[in-house]
C-alpha cells in the first residue's frame, strides 16, 4: 500500500499533462475519423503522445506501411535512449520489466531518470505503477476526448505548453540537483544548434547524434570532475 | 480509408514504438557496458535539455509575438520551479500564464 500511494503522488505531475493532451488526442482522433476504439487501441497499444498526434494524420491520409515504420522511428528514436539510460534500473525487474519497457514514455523517464526509488518500497513495484498510473491518465483522457469530441467549446489553445512546462521544470530540477552541468548543457545546446542547422522537421535524430558523439567525447573531463567532486 | 489498413498501420506504430523501447534490452542482455553504463548516466540531463528544444522548435521569433509568450511562461517555470522545487506547481503556472498571454494579450 505503501508503494502504491508513493507511486501515486510520484506519477501526479504527470496527471494534468497527461489528461489534457490525451483529450487532445482522442478530439484529434475523433476530428479525423477515428472515434472511441481507434483513440482507445492507439493509447493501449502505441501508447506515445507525439507519435499518436502525427499517427492519426497518417492513418487519416492512408499512409503506406513503409512511410509508418520510418516517421515512427524518426519520432520515437529518441525513447532508445530511455531505455539505454534505464537499462541498469529496469535489466533485473523480473515479472515488472516487459511492461516498464513498454511504457517509457517522455514523461515517465522523465520522472524515473534520477534512479530513485522512496525508501520501504520495491523500487521495480514502485517503477512499474509509477508507469501504469501515468499510461492510465493518457488512456483516462484519450477516452474523454473521444467522448466529447466536437460537441466540447474548445478554446483551450496553448494546453501544449504543458508539456513545455514539464520539460523545463525538470530540467531546472537537474540543474539544480547536480553540480556538473557539462551534460545538460550539450543536449540543450547541441539540440539548439542542430535546429538551425537542419530546421524543425529534420533535426531530431542529428541532434541525438551530435549529443552522444559530444558526450562520448567528454567522456573522460566528466568522469574525472566526478570522481574529484565526490 | 479502409479499417483494415488503418488497423494495420496501429499495428506498424505500435510494433515500432515497442522495438525502439526494447533494443538496448534485446542487445546487451546481462552486463552493461561500461560505456552505455556512462551514457545512462550523462544522458538524462542532456535529453532533458533536447527535450526542451524540441517543445519549443515551432515557436516564430522572427514575427510576432517573437516567442514573448514562450519566454516570457518558461522563465516563470524555471523561477517556480528553483524557488518552490515543486513540479505540478510549475507546469500549472507555466500552462495558466502561457494561455492567458495567447489569448489576452498577444
Amino acid at each position: 500500500m505503501k508503494t502504491v500511494k508513493a507511486a501515486f503522488v510520484k506519477s501526479l505531475p504527470v496527471m494534468a499533462g497527461y489528461v489534457i493532451l490525451g483529450i487532445g488526442f482522442g478530439i484529434l482522433a475523433w476530428n479525423g475519423g477515428y472515434g472511441l476504439p481507434w483513440a482507445l487501441a492507439m493509447s493501449l497499444l502505441v501508447y506515445a503522445g507525439s507519435m499518436q498526434y502525427v499517427g492519426v494524420g497518417l492513418l487519416a491520409g492512408g499512409a503506406s506501411v513503409l512511410t509508418v515504420i520510418l516517421t515512427t522511428i524518426m519520432v520515437n528514436a529518441r525513447h532508445l535512449f530511455y531505455s539505454i539510460s534505464m537499462f541498469g534500473h529496469y535489466k533485473d525487474a523480473g515479472r515488472y520489466k516487459p511492461y516498464l519497457i513498454f511504457g517509457l514514455t517522455d514523461e515517465t523517464y522523465s520522472l524515473l531518470c534520477d534512479g530513485k526509488t522512496p525508501e520501504g518500497t520495491d523500487p521495480h513495484r514502485f517503477r512499474f505503477l509509477v508507469s501504469l498510473f501515468n499510461q492510465s491518465y493518457w488512456v483516462l483522457g484519450s477516452v474523454l476526448g473521444s467522448l466529447a469530441g466536437s460537441v466540447l467549446p474548445f478554446s483551450a489553445a496553448g494546453i501544449e505548453f504543458s508539456m513545455t512546462a514539464l520539460f523545463i521544470a525538470s530540467f531546472t530540477e537537474q540543474w539544480i540537483e547536480t553540480k556538473d552541468h557539462l551534460p545538460a548543457l550539450t543536449g540543450l545546446l547541441g539540440t539548439l544548434l542542430c535546429l538551425l542547422v537542419f530546421g524543425p522537421e529534420g533535426f531530431l535524430i542529428p541532434a541525438m547524434c551530435l549529443i552522444t558523439l559530444l558526450l562520448t567525447l567528454f567522456r573522460s573531463t566528466i568522469t574525472a570532475g566526478r570522481k574529484v567532486s565526490e | 480509408m479502409s479499417v483494415s489498413h488503418s488497423a494495420a498501420l496501429v499495428a506498424v506504430m505500435s510494433l515500432v514504438t515497442i522495438l525502439l523501447r526494447a533494443l538496448p534490452f534485446l542487445v546487451f542482455r546481462k552486463k552493461t557496458p561500461d560505456y552505455i553504463a556512462y551514457l545512462g548516466k550523462v544522458l538524462p540531463p542532456a535529453i532533458i535539455g533536447m527535450l526542451v528544444i524540441y517543445c519549443l522548435k515551432d515557436t516564430k521569433i522572427s514575427s510576432a509575438p517573437f516567442g514573448v509568450p514562450e519566454l516570457i511562461s518558461a522563465l516563470l517555470v524555471v523561477l517556480l520551479q528553483a524557488w518552490k522545487r515543486n513540479v505540478l506547481v510549475s507546469i500549472l503556472a507555466g500552462t495558466v500564464c502561457y494561455m492567458a498571454l495567447i489569448h489576452f494579450v498577444f
